[in-house]
């Protein structure tokens, strides 16, 4: 057996390694492919039962010799086995690859258990979502002790032990204490970790007594049961010495190992230790180790059907065969507009050779930068995007030129190679210059995360970013009249500073020599009263603090602190006496803003209670809001028109729950989207649906949503609500005269067959309401209003 | 910054309200008819048409208040313009009538119209005064707090005198069974308490807990010893579940008061319409 060598080894049968090692059988290559689980597709099996599983991107044609279409989690799992046996897959289970050693044509893989297998050429698809950690004690690989919780109501009368204390321990242990006897070991003496809604359904759960639950307490080891009723003894580690839990069954829920050690245990080199970083891949997804392939998620493409084409493509490739990649046609399409007349692949090659900032990005990251991104013709005066505008992608030139107006009548030519918007992407901040088409030009539009994405995994263009960041912000916020070449000795000693959330950036009483421009994030403004540190302001992104120090030469008169992750730039007291010489009217200007931030701060000292206020809207996260929703208890009648006018407004399912969330004087939370300015929910959406745009700046959620749950867990307000659609007909005068029909903003579930699924719906700012928010517009006392972060020191200002 | 429904764009329509008063008043004064001033005189049909507009549009709020998607303007701009205009109509109305009252089909529709806007008034009262009231009572927390607290507060009761004697048990469990929050909506406007307690086998009232906890006062003086402290401890929460009880049923009674008047204001325009039919048959069919 040791003695035969594959040809390929697929490691991973999710979809990406399912694909592949089906169309290697097809191919008759001789193969093998190995899956750690008991069943192919871990990933796809975790999926909640009945899943309906969307087959996004709808453009991209699907390219596999198994069949993938959307439908049912479990007729899609049963094709993939159906199209194993078909092909005669030589598929092993039970088979986790611990270690690869050895090079191209000679690969020793290693299994877990000590058996090794030689392969010349290696798949990786092992997907992202790792392996869950074990409990890691004696015993531990009993049957009863599980990783999963499918189906919750499958299990009755057990006596059953979860350990964990996160959002999935609690969603199992109040889902299984229906029907059970369920205790929950928590390592620490609190559920910290948890969302607000979870963690208040499981202190209610202990409280009752429905649920028992083991604070400070660690798993010791599992004995076989002491009476024949039961499964096993969970010996446990608490604070008053050992306990012994006779139990039925022991589900662990302690997070997962993220695989990124294991693959570079392979040899395969990540750019940087970004928690998002993808390894660097060739056009035909080698990685750095010759003859070892990466596809699907662990590549960095995060939906099915991509890595199920992936996996076609890289059997080809390592046959030798040149196979046109299944997205050519897209981007075929894609280019058919332009004035070129080459072929997709010279047309890439083109922009990389033109656009200096995609020079050092591989092939394959390129090419998925492009399908990503939108090309297009800008007929000359053409305006890209205005100022104010809450747009946020990245813009390079292709062709000809734009103009960018950063102030009236200041235009700045920026020629082909060029690229510009990066100050809104890097800030989530409004546009602050207008941008023109100075002639026919073609440039490329690269959505957010597409470039987020770039930038965490290649170097060489962050620093670029970050070095045109520094000098254009100079000009246009220090000294609009010098010329870069001047501010370029300003631009070499200025810093990027991060700060995490609650940070101190200065504080009162310092020696004050440095100015902070802050780049992304927000501060508050805090001094010393009584003892008491009170927050008299709140300074948003793309302002600056500190100058006051500088222009008056006294210590820091306030203390600066991040209220979230926050970035800045700090320049120090010589380049700012540069700036001041190079650009007359800067000292004006400065003196102005610390004038009326003066003003301000006397009217906040003198007046404790909005100190106080305005640090209790900073501690629920509104450092990082852009436009939310505050409720005045003092006007509010309780009568739930905002929460019916959202239901009415969209199909039926408030996205506000007004009696929800904290209250403090007067002015209450309720739970409701903030449209942060660097928004958690939008980070992790396989389909890239949730988008930011609009005059509003609005973060919403499009069709395309296939139901992963991703933003709901990420959300730190807990305003995603996963739904079945519903809508909301208007049938008022029916209702009034008649009682027919429901009443104006209730919500009827339509049916729309068995392939409905949950979506995720959250408030869109009524972005398609001509009157703006339903919510304010529909409270009838003027209780309910929407405010940036910017507003709260007017509203704290009138505390009564 | 933000503004209440009256002072919605610095009181424009307080104004306007108040103009329209002026001049329908002044044009009252003017005006020499060869007739007693009544309905049939020139101004007395000007004033009349007015009003009937006017009502007819006070009562399109109904609509427009759930018209969510398409609706013209605030909502609270709306209700802003319907309180003043809604109070000019007072006078309007009066004008038109000449002050020439009787006890027929005509008068009907006029005091309908009163009880309307008197009702109207307590509403605005009752906007005003009850919300900043209910925030003050509750301190910054959401009713749900409270409740969770009740919650906790009752198990904690049924763990302590689960240890105790016979009488005590029953009384603190009889008194957290039969407690009563909410009730009808007369119970819930005037803030009666229903609450019963089990006292020796037969049922007795058991209002703002006061009968629990002056029987648990009693079972003080008969217990002694280590008993005894767990006995102190259980009439310390029992007062601390009351206090919440009270504030509760507080809350309730001053959300209650919030709208009832709307059952007043709503159902009356409706009879308000009906009687204004019958007006304006009398006056063009019967006249
Ligand atoms: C809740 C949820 C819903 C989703 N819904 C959709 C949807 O509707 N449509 C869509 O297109 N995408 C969806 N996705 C994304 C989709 O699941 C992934 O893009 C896809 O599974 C990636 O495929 P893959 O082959 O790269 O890796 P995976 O599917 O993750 O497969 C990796 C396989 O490798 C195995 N493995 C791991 N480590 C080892 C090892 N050391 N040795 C051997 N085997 C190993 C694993 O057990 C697993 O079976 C969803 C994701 C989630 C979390
Ligand atoms: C004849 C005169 C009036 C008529 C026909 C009338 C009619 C109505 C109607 C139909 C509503 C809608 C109720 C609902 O659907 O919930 C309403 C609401 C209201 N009215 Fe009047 N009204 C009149 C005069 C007044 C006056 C004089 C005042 C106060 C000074 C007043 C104050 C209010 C208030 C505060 C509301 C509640 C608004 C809300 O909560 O949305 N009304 N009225
Ligand atoms: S859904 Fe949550 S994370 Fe996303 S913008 Fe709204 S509040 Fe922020
Ligand atoms: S619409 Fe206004 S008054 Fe009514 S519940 Fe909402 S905030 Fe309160």
């Amino acid at each position: 057996m040791a003695s035969e060598i594959f040809d390929i080894a697929i490691i991973g049968a999710g979809p990406g390694g399912l694909s592949a090692a089906s169309h290697a059988a097809e191919l008759g290559v001789n193969h093998v492919l190995l899956e750690s689980s008991p069943k192919i597709a871990n990933t796809i099996q975790k999926y909640q039962k009945g899943k309906h599983v969307m087959a996004e991107p709808g453009v991209l044609p699907l390219r596999s010799p198994i069949r993938f279409s959307a439908g049912k989690r479990e007729e899609i799992l049963s094709g993939w086995e159906d199209g194993l046996t078909e092909h005669n897959v030589n598929v092993r289970y039970n088979t986790e690859v611990a270690t690869i050693g050895g090079q191209k044509g000679d690969f020793l893989i290693g299994i877990s258990g000590g058996e090794q297998i030689q392969a010349k050429h290696i798949i990786l698809g092992i997907g992202l979502q790792g392996n869950p950690r074990t409990l890691g004690v004696p015993g531990d690989n009993a049957a009863f002790v599980q990783y999963q919780l499918d189906d919750p109501d499958a299990y009755k009368d057990e006596s059953i032990v979860i350990v964990g204390a996160g959002d999935a321990a609690i969603e199992n242990a109040i889902a299984l204490a229906r029907h059970n006897s369920v205790s929950i070991v928590n390592r620490k003496d609190e559920f910290a970790r948890a969302k607000e809604g979870n963690l208040n359904l499981i202190l209610g759960a202990i409280d009752s007594k429905s649920i028992e639950c083991l604070y400070g307490t660690t798993p010791a080891r599992i004995d076989p049961p002491s009476d024949e009723t039961f499964a096993g003894t969970f010996v446990l580690d608490t604070p008053s010495g050992e306990a012994q839990l006779p139990v039925h069954r022991i589900i662990g829920r302690l997070g997962a190992i993220a695989p990124r050690g294991l693959v570079e245990s392979f040899g395969i080199e990540f750019p940087n230790d970004d928690a998002n970083a993808i390894p660097a891949l060739t056009s035909q997804y080698e990685s750095n180790v010759e003859g070892m392939f990466v596809i699907g998620a662990l590549g960095g493409y995060p939906l099915i059907k991509q890595a199920m084409n992936q996996g076609y493509e890289v059997v080809e490739y390592i046959l030798g065969n040149k196979v046109k990649p299944a997205d050519h046609d897209l981007l075929a399409a894609k280019f058919k507009t332009l004035p070129f007349d080459l072929d997709v692949d010279e047309v890439l090659a083109l922009m990389q050779q033109r656009i200096p900032v995609f020079n050092g990005v591989n092939a394959l990251q390129f090419r998925e930068l492009i399908l990503d991104s939108e090309v297009s013709l800008q007929r000359k005066g053409a305006v890209v995007f205005a100022r104010n505008d809450y747009t946020n992608s990245f813009y390079t030139v292709l062709q000809g030129s734009v103009d960018i107006e950063v102030a009236a009548d200041t235009l700045i030519n920026s020629g082909q190679g060029n690229f510009f918007g990066e100050m809104s992407l890097i800030s989530g901040r409004r546009r602050s210059a207008t941008v023109y088409a100075a002639d026919d030009c073609v440039v490329i539009e690269t959505p957010r995360r597409t470039m987020n994405k770039l930038i965490a995994s290649v170097d060489a263009v962050r620093k670029v970013l970050d070095q045109t960041f520094i000098v254009r912000t100079i000009q246009q916020k220090f000294a609009p009249d010098a010329s870069i070449e001047d501010l370029l000795p300003v631009a070499e000693k200025t810093v990027i500073n991060q700060y995490a959330p609650g940070q101190v950036i200065f504080s009162e009483g310092e020696e004050g020599d440095t100015l902070h421009f802050i780049r992304n994030g927000s501060v508050t403004v805090s001094s010393n009263v009584d003892g008491k540190d009170l927050v008299m302001s709140y300074v948003p992104a793309n302002q600056a603090v500190g100058e006051m120090a500088l222009l008056a030469n006294v210590k820091r008169t306030a203390t600066v602190r991040a209220t979230v992750k926050t970035e800045t730039l700090s320049i120090d007291k010589e380049s700012f006496d540069l700036l001041l010489e190079k650009s007359p009217g800067l000292k004006a200007r400065m003196q102005k803003i610390v004038e009326e931030r003066m003003r301000q701060n006397i009217v906040l000292q003198t007046n404790t209670d909005s100190g106080e206020l305005l640090s209790f809207l900073m501690g629920q996260g509104l450092g990082e809001a852009t436009d939310v929703l505050l409720i005045d208890e003092e006007l509010c009648v309780a009568c739930d028109y905002c929460e019916s006018a959202c239901a009415a407004t969209h199909e039926g399912t408030s996205r506000l729950d007004r009696k929800a969330g904290p209250t403090f004087a007067h002015i209450h939370v309720p739970t409701s989207c903030r449209h942060c300015e660097d928004p958690s929910c939008m980070k992790d959406c396989p389909p890239d649906a949730i988008q930011r745009g609009g005059i509003g700046g609005e973060v919403f959620i499009g069709d395309n949503c296939i139901g992963c749950g991703n933003c709901e867990q990420n959300c730190p307000y807990g305003v995603i609500q996963m739904s079945y659609k519903t809508s909301a007909p208007d049938s008022f005068w029916r209702w009034l005269f008649f009682g027919i029909g429901d009443k104006p903003g209730k919500a009827v579930n339509i049916n729309a067959g068995e392939n409905t699924i949950k979506q995720a719906v959250k408030c869109d700012m009524c972005k398609d309401q001509s009157g703006g928010p339903a919510c304010v517009r529909a409270c009838p006392t003027g209780a309910a209003m929407r405010l940036s972060p910017e507003e709260f020191v007017d509203l704290v200002r009138d505390v009564r | 910054m933000h503004s209440s429904f009256l002072s919605h764009a610095n009181g424009r329509y307080f104004w306007f309200a108040l103009g329209l008063i002026t001049v329908s008043a002044s044009a009252y004064i003017l005006h020499d008819p060869k007739q007693p001033p009544n309905g049939g005189t020139w101004l007395g049909y000007t004033l009349g048409s007015l009003g009937l507009f006017m009502i007819v549009w006070l009562a399109y709020l109904g609509r427009r208040k759930r018209n969510f998607a398409k609706g013209w303007g605030t909502v609270r701009g709306w209700v802003s313009a319907h309180v003043y205009f809604g109070t000019a109509l007072l006078i309007v109305a009066t004008l038109h009538t000449g002050f020439q009252f009787d006890f027929n089909i005509h008068t009907l529709a006029f005091v309908l119209m009163c009880l309307v806007i008197f009702s109207g008034f307590f509403g605005v009262w009752a906007y005003r005064v009850y919300p900043p009231e209910r925030n003050q009572l509750k301190k910054s927390q959401s009713i749900n707090d409270l409740f969770l607290q009740l919650e906790e507060i009752d198990s904690q009761l049924t763990r302590l005198s689960s240890g105790s004697d016979n009488e005590v048990r029953g009384i603190v469990n009889s008194a957290i069974e039969r407690t009563v929050i909410g009730g009808g909506y007369l119970d819930q406007l005037l803030g009666r308490d229903n609450s019963k307690l089990v006292l020796q086998g037969s049922v007795v009232d058991n209002t703002e807990q006061q009968r629990a906890l002056d029987s648990l006062l009693e079972q003080m003086t008969r217990i002694q010893g280590l008993e005894s402290t767990r006995l102190s401890e259980i009439v310390r929460i029992f007062g601390a579940r009351k206090r919440i009880l009270d504030t509760i049923r507080e809350d309730i009674r001053m959300h209650g008061l919030i709208q009832v008047w709307l059952l007043v204001h709503i159902p009356l325009t409706f009879a308000l319409f009906a009687a204004m039919i019958a007006h304006l048959f009398a006056v063009f069919v019967y006249w």
